[in-house]
């Protein structure tokens, strides 16, 4: 029941914050905060202490709520977390209330309801990473796009209208795909059993022809590789992180960007482990083309948002080489990336907004000598800058040598590929700090440095950064259970034997 | 014709009383208010009688109509919508000048048409219950006499309307000349032996989906619609989008699963491609209107195209799936159009995408309602819609049908689009000072409140009605 108390307190936490915030902005600040603090003691009530860490072995699932909701369909609400998902409910709580923080000065318009699709939007995440039940899945999968598109298309920049819209067909028609799938597979288990059930717990381990495994499976990864997203479908993210408002452009690069990688591990790998196998080799090739292909696009750009957004691109390759690589080590690295991206990119994009707020532009060329006038700002981005260049000491130095250690078993060539990626990402990171922060200082550039709020908000992002970067075992031991069930499924499909007959 | 016969017609004989009572008191007193509770009264008499008939069923009640779940339901469905149409309609008539008092007249002859269609058995019963409607409907769609829009919509549905009707009748006696009876079971029995029919009876039940076709504004018989729906008054719109499509469909579905199960052969392919090709149109034109009233009609037409997946998958859940859709389906059209009609204004529905700028700040609760609406058209969670898409989609997996299935899929993206091109404009803020917002009216607000409230209820928890529709639809296939 805790599980679905964390979903409903943002729910109705987002009501009160519309109806009470129409009138008095800060009301609705204040609720939302309140909700998502409430939110996180619960997490921390829920979290397993060391001894509960070794019970993880036997149980899949630290904690499980199961209740019929449409029985005649074989739907349930089924919630349930183990390590992997903890950990994304705390990145999600954790970004959520950053968010809320981040955007505290930048919103003054329809106030009440911005806060409503923020935590909407949480609340389905929230759900993402908890359902364990097809169709619970489904639904919060497209329950949280529409409060993102609100949140694009209402408090964004510009061009809102256009990325607002590319953002959601892209999604929306990857998502139907997926609803496709979990139709067919339905479908199939009940007539193969007789009993037609959306749960996620029976529908592991349909057998499946490998036509028909493949054919699923492209569904569930058209839909996760959109989100992602890996390269020939990543069009809408550039676009919708830059117009997104501050909060919007948090949430899309730490948390739904997550949502992609997390449907892979969850649903792609444990449903369909032949066909995943058998479709490695060429995800691993567009992992590699993304980190890449990311990198050099974030070095062309003139836009310091974009910039950012285009090595979420390159980042998020890592993610999806660390997953299909398969082995432990290397799934340990994905989800760490995935962690450490969410914080890093957040944090970057609340700089880049912070920066956006003093001077109006998000040009480079506007840019330069940010030192002398704003030397806390300028830190705060000078090290967040180096995370993201996976620099020893942060969490994405850790989860891109996991990544690349864990693919160097795979394929090597496929490996050193990706590793100039590492080279890349140094290039820009360095790049921009050198054209941000050091440089000619612009002619009669005034402006304040961090706030306390601000100050506070950043310090606790460095903290968390450093913390997955110098001592991620914590981190490595909660999700450890559910990839090693993950890799031993790939390991027992590297030759087919389980792709099984129908 | 026994005593036990008539009371088993109850709900049709409280409409007609209802009728002839509220003529007459327009001939002794015309009072706008008084009539209308007169309506309302009638129409919520007639949904108690249902509980009356309940008991009896199955009942077959002369050879021209059968009192069963199936019927009941589809009825109830239809006492309902008639219900808000006419508590939405009191208020529109009030701001517009004339007499207001016969449309209510006209909208519950309207009404006992769609009844006697959803409880008929017969092609006799089926052409009268056909007539009622459309012979009202002529009427009601050009009621705004000084309204130029609505004269033409008017006449457009006429000549229309009425040719549609000469196809049915063509149809009907072709299928009489081949098979010797009109009657829905004889006809079955005959056409389930092999060789029985040849071609005109093909043909004869090729012209009579031609002429039903018309009513349901399935493409390519859809011509009429966005036209009609555009001129007609918001409540006539909103009759029209709902209870006549929502009864004839009834007729059909009747008529094609007592005709042997699932659908095949030649009219398989027929409904395929009239599907196929609604779904599409309905959802391609809609991309370029710009009036709501308009898109709200392309989005009928593509949303009728979605229940034909029903028609054409075979088994329970497809039955089921057919009328949960057609509630949700319901309750969102009369939502959708019940907003524009509290918002019109005299001398024009609210049908401009610009009235609709910046309403959340204006009027967040009409806001809501209406957002509400329009993601549930596109099938989105948390509403019926969602739910009503996902058993469509599900009915059509189950039975194979996966071109359909793609098909629908494809449209429900691309149906976004337009759905989120009403919904943004709402909440884009407006410096521009307030134009006059007039209080909306309480029956007008009960309704979209009411409508809301089941639309959330069924979007979140859709069991009780899923139970009732499992109940009704044993007696079907």
């Amino acid at each position: 029941m805790i599980l679905a108390w964390l979903i409903l307190i943002l729910l109705t936490g987002g009501l009160a914050a519309w109806f009470l915030g129409s009138k008095h902005g800060d009301w609705s600040r204040w609720i939302s905060l309140a909700s998502l603090v409430l939110d996180l003691l619960l997490l921390l009530h829920l979290w397993p202490g060391p001894s509960a860490e070794a019970a993880l072995g036997r149980s899949m699932w630290i904690v499980e709520y199961n209740q019929p909701w449409i029985p005649q369909l074989g739907i349930s609400l089924h919630l349930g977390v183990d390590g992997l998902s903890l950990l994304l409910v705390a990145l999600t709580v954790f970004l959520g209330i950053i968010s809320v923080i981040c955007s505290w000065n930048e919103i003054y318009e329809n106030v009440g309801f911005f806060h409503f699709n923020l935590l909407w939007i949480l609340a389905g995440i929230l759900g993402v990473f908890m359902a364990l039940d097809l169709f619970l899945f489904y639904f919060f999968w497209e329950l949280m796009l529409i409060p993102m598109y609100f949140l694009i298309s209402i408090w964004g920049h510009e061009n809102r209208i256009y990325a607002s819209l590319k953002f959601f067909i892209f999604t929306q028609a990857g998502g139907l795909f997926m609803l496709l799938s979990i139709l067919g597979l339905y479908f199939i288990h009940g007539s193969n059993t007789g009993s037609y059930t959306f749960d996620y717990t029976q529908l592991l381990g349909t057998p499946l022809s490998p036509t028909l495994a493949m054919l699923l499976m492209l569904g569930f990864l058209i839909a996760f590789v959109v989100k992602l997203p890996a390269v020939p479908f990543h069009p809408w993210l550039p676009d919708a992180h830059t117009e997104a408002p501050t909060a919007g452009s948090v949430i899309l690069a730490g948390l739904l960007l997550k949502t992609g990688a997390y449907g892979l591990l969850r649903f792609v790998q444990p449903l369909f482990p032949g066909a995943a196998s058998s479709i490695a080799p060429i995800i691993m090739v567009i992992a590699v083309i993304s980190i890449i292909y990311g990198a050099m696009l974030a070095f062309g750009q003139t836009d310091l948002k974009r910039l950012v957004a285009y090595t979420s691109v390159s980042h998020m390759g890592f993610v999806l080489l660390g997953i299909f690589a398969g082995n432990l080590t290397a799934l340990s690295g994905a989800v760490i990336q995935m962690l450490a991206h969410g914080v890093s990119t957040g944090a970057l994009f609340i700089t880049v907004g912070m920066i956006q707020e003093r001077i109006h532009t998000r040009g480079l060329d506007g840019m330069g000598g940010f030192w002398a006038t704003v030397p806390r700002l300028s830190g705060v981005g000078l090290v967040f800058a180096l995370a993201s260049l996976g620099l020893p000491g942060f969490g994405n130095f850790v989860a891109e040598f996991l990544v690349l250690l864990g693919s160097y078993r795979v394929s090597f060539a496929i490996t050193v590929l990706a590793a100039t990626g590492l080279v890349l990402s140094a290039i820009y990171s360095l790049w921009v700090v050198q054209r941000v922060f050091h440089g000619e200082k612009q002619e009669g550039m005034q402006m304040p440095d961090l706030s306390t709020r601000e100050t506070g908000m950043m310090a606790v992002l460095i903290i968390v950064i450093l913390w997955i970067g110098l001592y991620p075992q914590p981190f490595l031991n909660l999700s450890g259970q559910a990839l090693n069930n993950i890799a031993r499924g790939n390991s027992s499909t590297q030759t087919p034997v389980r792709g099984g007959v129908q | 014709m026994s005593v036990s016969d008539l009371s088993a017609l109850l709900p049709l004989i409280v409409i007609a009383t209802t009728v002839i009572v509220v003529m007459f008191e327009i001939a002794f007193f015309r009072d706008h208010k008084l009539t209308a509770v007169l309506t309302l009264a009638g129409l919520a008499f007639a949904g108690a009688s249902l509980a009356v008939v309940f008991p009896m069923m199955p009942r077959r009640i002369t050879p021209l109509l059968i009192l069963d779940h199936y019927g009941l339901f589809y009825t109830g469905l239809i006492l309902v919508a008639s219900f808000a149409v006419a508590a939405l309609s009191y208020s529109y008539l009030e701001i517009h000048e004339g007499h207001r008092e016969e449309f209510y007249v006209l909208l519950l002859l309207a009404t006992l048409g769609c009844i006697v269609l959803a409880g008929s058995m017969h092609f006799a019963s089926l052409f009268l219950g056909v007539e009622i409607l459309s012979v009202s409907l002529y009427a009601l769609v050009a009621y705004l006499r000084h309204s130029d829009r609505s004269i033409e919509a008017g006449v457009k549905y006429l000549i229309l309307a009425a040719l549609s009707s000469a196809f049915i009748l063509f149809g009907m006696a072709l299928v009489y000349a081949e098979i010797g009876s009109m009657d829905f079971t004889q006809i079955a029995a005959r056409a389930a032996s092999p060789g029985a029919c040849g071609m005109p009876f093909t043909a004869g039940l090729a012209m009579i989906i031609v002429g039903l076709g018309f009513k349901l504004a399935v493409v390519p018989f859809h011509l009429w619609t966005p036209d009609v729906y555009e001129g007609a008054p918001a409540p006539v719109t909103a009759f029209v989008s709902t209870v006549s499509k929502g009864a004839v469909f009834a007729v059909v579905l009747r008529y094609f699963r007592m005709v042997g199960g699932p659908i095949s052969g030649p009219i398989f392919v027929i409904f395929t491609i009239i599907a196929i090709a609604s779904m599409f149109t309905g959802n391609l034109l809609a991309l370029f209107q710009s009036n709501v009233k308009r898109v709200l009609a392309y989005s009928s037409i593509s949303h009728l195209g979605y229940l034909l997946v029903t028609l054409l998958a075979s088994g329970t859940m497809a039955a089921t799936a057919s009328a949960f859709y057609l509630s949700a389906y319901f309750i969102t059209s009369l939502g959708a159009f019940g907003v524009v009609t509290v918002l019109s204004e005299t001398d024009r529905d609210a049908d401009s995408v610009d009235y609709y700028r910046g309403l959340a700040w204006r009027r967040p609760w009409l806001a809501g309602v209406f957002t509400a609406m329009l993601l549930s058209l596109a099938g989105i969670p948390l509403t019926a819609g969602f739910v009503g898409k996902f058993y469509v989609a599900a009915a059509g997996v189950g039975s194979g049908l996966w071109l359909l299935v793609i098909i629908l899929t494809v449209n429900s993206a691309l149906g976004l689009y337009y759905y989120l091109r009403i919904i943004v404009p709402m909440y884009t803020s407006e410096e521009e000072e307030m134009t006059a917002t007039p209080k909306l009216s309480l029956s007008g607000s009960a309704v979209l409140a009411g409508l809301t409230i089941l639309l959330v209820w069924l979007g979140v928890y859709p069991v009780p009605l899923i139970q009732i529709i499992h109940k009704l639809v044993q007696g079907l296939t």
